[in-house]
């Protein structure tokens, strides 16, 4: 008699401590972050895209970047029609699927330079502002009509921006610097500023 | 080790090198056709280009691993197509080589070029083939002909 007592008095305690943490959660879902977290998760984001793996493809310029310095890209490379490069010199013409880790060539499916309507630098490659990036990525009639969700699924699972967190070894065998985020805490941020309503700094 | 199934100039080849080893290294030292020239080892000046998939490739760079059941055309197997006669007869007719070593990378690019673009302009001329360097200089013969190439392929002539 004593144990059923006990095992009853354990599930009710089970019990309170999952419905405290069902509403919890639940509180959570229903109440979207604020402006404020939107845009403190917005300068998360921010910091990951204007680190050289991604602001080197996002120029300004006629030419790709590369390095952690982001020099221009060797070869006299340029951009091309599509930003893909030109005939005699595709980007595919030395980028393959998959990263060259024994001749330090980075490779991703579809490499291309991003349109210049998501430029964020100026043309002399200085970083835009974070609220100047914030614009232009959220901007429809620039960001190949992306909305909030659309973004976060970019971000999610772009081949090209999960690269980023793999982007294989330079030529002389170290590995190349990462983003500031994990690829988890990126897209987390993102789905934060997200539900905050894409918020923009002024 | 690792065995690959390769077409090139049309032909079925068979190497068996490490995957890691760039496609000029197995086309010189497995196949034998030293056509396609060393330069830099670093994609930079474009003496190694052929063609993978119709796409201009720098194979200095490429590992045989990346090039799966893709095409290769080489210099050696460029004469074949319309478009690859006609250049190399323009690189003859206006006596564009002079110590020769990067022009079969030279050409490899003009018929690209030339492929997506039948008539080009001068810019297209000069992004197209900036990535190939010529430490003798023949840019301006360069440029004439792919100008002559053009005018025979688009008479028809190619």
């Amino acid at each position: 008699m004593r144990r059923i007592r006990v095992d009853l008095f354990l599930l009710a305690a089970f019990l309170v401590v999952l419905s405290c943490v069902l509403a919890a959660r639940f509180a959570e879902a229903s109440n979207p972050p604020t402006t404020a977290q939107g845009l403190a998760a917005w300068q998360q984001v921010y910091s990951v895209l204007t680190n050289p793996r991604c602001i080197n493809c996002h120029t300004a310029t006629d030419y790709p970047q590369q390095g952690d310095d982001r020099r221009r890209h060797v070869a006299n490379v340029v951009r091309g029609a599509e930003g893909k490069g030109v005939p005699g010199l595709n980007c595919a013409g030395c980028h393959q699927e998959t990263n060259a880790d024994s001749t330090g060539v980075p490779g991703g499916h579809n490499w291309h330079l991003a349109p210049l309507s998501m430029r964020w630098q100026d043309i002399n490659d200085r970083a835009l502002s974070s609220g100047d990036v914030c614009r232009a990525l959220t901007d429809r009639s620039k960001n190949n009509n992306l909305d909030g969700p659309g973004l976060l699924k970019h971000h999610e699972e772009e081949p090209l921006v999960k690269w980023a967190w793999n982007p294989g070894r330079r030529p002389d065998g170290t590995t190349r610097t990462l983003p500031p985020l994990t690829h988890e805490e990126f897209v987390a941020a993102t789905r934060r500023w997200v539900e905050a309503g894409t918020p923009c700094p002024k | 080790m690792a065995t690959y199934q390769l077409t090139v100039n049309g032909k079925r080849r068979e190497v068996t090198v490490d995957p890691s080893t760039p496609l000029l290294w197995v086309l010189r030292e497995d196949l034998k056709m030293t056509g396609t020239k060393f330069g830099c080892g670093i994609s930079a000046c474009g003496a190694c280009t052929v063609h993978v998939g119709g796409v201009a490739t720098r194979s200095c760079i490429v590992p045989i691993s990346h090039i799966g059941d893709r095409p290769i055309v080489t210099i050696e197997g460029i004469s074949q197509d319309a478009v690859g006669r006609a250049v190399q007869d323009a690189w003859v007719e206006k006596d564009v080589v002079q110590c020769g070593y990067c022009q079969s990378g030279q050409i490899m690019s003009a018929v690209a070029l030339l492929k997506d673009t039948p008539k080009p302009t001068d810019k297209n001329i000069e992004e197209s083939m900036g990535g190939n360097l010529c430490r003798c200089g023949t840019y301006p013969r360069i440029r004439e002909a792919i100008k002559t190439a053009s005018a025979q392929i688009t008479k028809g002539g190619a």
